[in-house]
């Protein structure tokens, strides 16, 4: 069963279109990844599907329920927000329960979920506290809490990490995949970051100005990208793009080739000049010049003695080049 | 700590040096009503500025006030109609605050302008027009025309203070509480108004002072006996040919009282809403 369809999702603000007809389908238990970059309509999405917004045009599906005409509450979602948007004046406990009270849920019923939850997020020792008595990190967790007692259909995180240090952010996305294994739920994550894209999805939807550019699994978003936007997006460092001659040798208007997949090899075809090395342990990065001035960036897996202003031949990898027509579309042999 | 560089020393000697110039200014004519309150009449126009001797040191004029004029009256009319215009300045234009800010429909913007066009239009433009709508709806000499006329005088600057105030209100939270099923009104009531709450006590403040000291709509509206409120119960020791100064004063200082309290109360919770400040 679908847990969530979107059908011509459309959106307006005055005169600006934001979302330009979004489809998309989400089976139940399925990790999937809205990314995009700022401003592209993540959150605008994220917000028609609960129910805050009201699409202009579109339908969506909850469950397999109509919700169009439902209140965010009865919708059988829960949030997590980019700035927790715990409610000051409640303690962890307080928070996490006040959805349940709303909707009538027993007491005994209540406290056994909450228990259940703060054991799953080392909340227990917290529950007495108010949000202001409490870490960034935690914050999120007890967000995260407060969504996971409602036992949604659907859990709906909107860049949730975005406001963490870079150590609590790996920490906390690892935290989220073991609870999506865990509760077996379905869940919608919106991010603008890729990698946390590519480490926690089953399925990535990438957006950019308001059309969904390709759905599919990480792994194949980075083998085969449908469009040179979904190409330059996903991985990093960001796919080479050359035009010209490499291009026209291979018969597209733009030729694709990502960092890892060049070599340095005296025997390679194209030539050029080294421009800049970053040496990150495990990796080399060159910002190499060709021959015609066109740069790329090369990933080496190891150090090397390559310095600034060396001479190198580099051979992409044989069947990783990606060609794309002058609409930017990829060129796949039939 | 190092102690700090000779200029910076000077410079907030002379901030400070303004500050205490500025507070004397303001507090002086103050004290000096207030001292001459507990004097002999004699002693008022003889030394002015001498605070109260053993010599000549009076309650006289507190007690005229006391007992010649129902002042206690006067203090109730007062605090019914500061208090009451208050409540309904706040609550009233809170909420179209909310509504401002928080919702799309059309004419928005020209709500929130026409709102705020009362504060460069003063309300004692339209006393004629006033007046005769209370004779009309047979509200003169009531203390609901004073907090109906004084609630209007106050929306038009609680309406903008606080839908500004209220634009800067998470939208996570109140959506957080949408999806929790809390009503708008929970919504308003438990999560924006504490949070504004640093704005509410400086719209309160701006409010009441303003209504506590007017003379002008209590004299047209409501000058009967029973709905007098104190500025306008002082006046009866005015007299054209006799003032009686020391019961003037003595109803003065009596009045500074009450609004200082009120004052009291709304500073300290203007600064425990700072310093609490909100979650994000
Ligand atoms: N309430 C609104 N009124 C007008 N424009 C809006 C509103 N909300 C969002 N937008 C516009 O819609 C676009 C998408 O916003 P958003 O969905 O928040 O992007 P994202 O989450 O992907 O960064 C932005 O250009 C933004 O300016
Ligand atoms: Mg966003």
């Amino acid at each position: 069963m679908h847990s969530l369809k979107l059908t011509r999702i459309v959106k307006t603000f005055g005169q600006v279109e934001v979302l330009k007809g979004v489809d998309l389908e989400v089976e139940t238990g399925e990790f999937v990844v809205f990314v995009g970059p700022s401003g592209c309509g993540k959150s605008t999405l994220m917000r028609i599907i609960a129910g805050l917004e009201t699409q202009t045009s579109g339908t969506v599906e909850i469950g397999g329920r109509n919700v169009d005409a439902t209140v965010p509450a009865r919708r059988g979602i829960a949030m997590v927000f980019q700035s927790y948007a715990l409610y000051p004046h409640l303690t962890v406990a307080g928070n996490m329960t006040l959805a349940l009270k709303e909707d009538g849920v027993p007491k005994a019923e209540r406290e056994a979920r909450v228990e259940k939850a703060a054991g799953l997020l080392q909340l227990s020792p917290l529950l007495k506290r108010r949000p202001a008595e409490l870490s960034g990190g935690q914050r999120q967790r007890v967000a995260i809490g407060r969504a996971i007692v409602r036992e949604p259909t659907l859990f709906l995180f909107d860049e949730p990490l975005s406001n963490l240090d870079a150590a609590l952010r790996v920490a906390t996305r690892l935290e989220i995949a073991k609870l999506h294994r865990t509760l077996g739920a379905t869940m919608i994550y919106v991010t603008h970051d890729q990698i946390e894209a590519m480490t926690l999805a089953d399925r990535i939807v990438v957006l950019n100005g308001g059309t969904v550019q390709q759905v599919g699994r990480p792994i194949d978003l980075y083998n085969r990208p449908d469009n040179l936007f979904v190409a330059g997006f996903i991985g990093s460092p960001k796919m080479n793009f050359l035009t010209k001659r490499f291009a026209e040798e291979a018969g597209a208007a733009t030729l694709g080739v990502r960092p890892e997949h060049l070599k340095v090899d005296p025997a390679g075809a194209w030539a050029g000049t080294v421009r800049h090395a970053e040496h990150l342990g495990s990796d080399t990065y060159l910002y190499v010049v060709l021959e015609d001035g066109q740069e790329v960036t090369v990933r080496i897996p190891e150090e090397t003695p390559i310095a600034v202003d060396d001479a190198v031949r580099l051979s992409p990898l044989p069947g990783r080049l990606h060609r794309f027509g002058a609409d930017g579309l990829a060129l796949r042999a039939a | 700590m190092s102690t700090r560089a000779p200029t910076q020393r000077f410079r907030l000697a002379l901030v400070h040096l303004a500050l205490i110039a500025y507070a004397l200014i303001s507090v002086l004519p103050v004290l000096v009503v207030v001292m001459n309150s507990f004097k002999t009449r004699r002693a008022i126009f003889n030394a002015p500025l001498e605070p109260p001797l053993p010599s000549t040191a009076s309650l006289a004029g507190y007690r005229t006030v006391i007992t010649q004029s129902d002042f206690l009256l006067y203090f109730q009319n007062s605090l019914v109609v500061t208090i009451g215009s208050l409540f309904f300045v706040l609550l009233f234009g809170a909420m179209a605050a909310f509504a401002l800010s928080e919702y799309r429909f059309k004419l928005n913007t020209f709500l929130g302008l026409f709102l705020a066009l009362g504060i460069m239009v003063p309300i004692r433009l339209g006393t004629v027009a006033i007046l005769q709508m209370m004779v009309s709806a047979g509200l003169v000499n009531t203390l609901t025309a004073l907090v109906l006329v004084y609630t209007a005088q106050g929306l038009p600057l609680a309406v903008f203070i606080l839908s500004e105030f209220m634009r800067n209100v998470s939208d996570d939270l109140k959506n957080a509480g949408r999806i929790d099923g809390l009503s708008e009104y929970r919504i308003f009531f438990v999560l924006v108004l504490p949070l504004v709450r640093p704005a509410l006590a400086t719209v309160a403040v701006f409010t009441m002072i303003p209504i506590w000291n007017d003379l002008w709509f209590p004299l047209i509206l409501a000058p009967g006996e029973s709905t007098k409120t104190v500025t306008l119960g002082a006046q009866i020791f005015l007299g054209q040919f006799v003032t009686n100064w020391e019961a003037v004063l003595s109803a003065l200082s009596l009045a500074i009282l009450p609004i200082l309290v009120l004052y009291l109360l709304f500073s300290r919770q203007l600064i425990r809403g700072i310093t609490a400040g909100a979650v994000k």
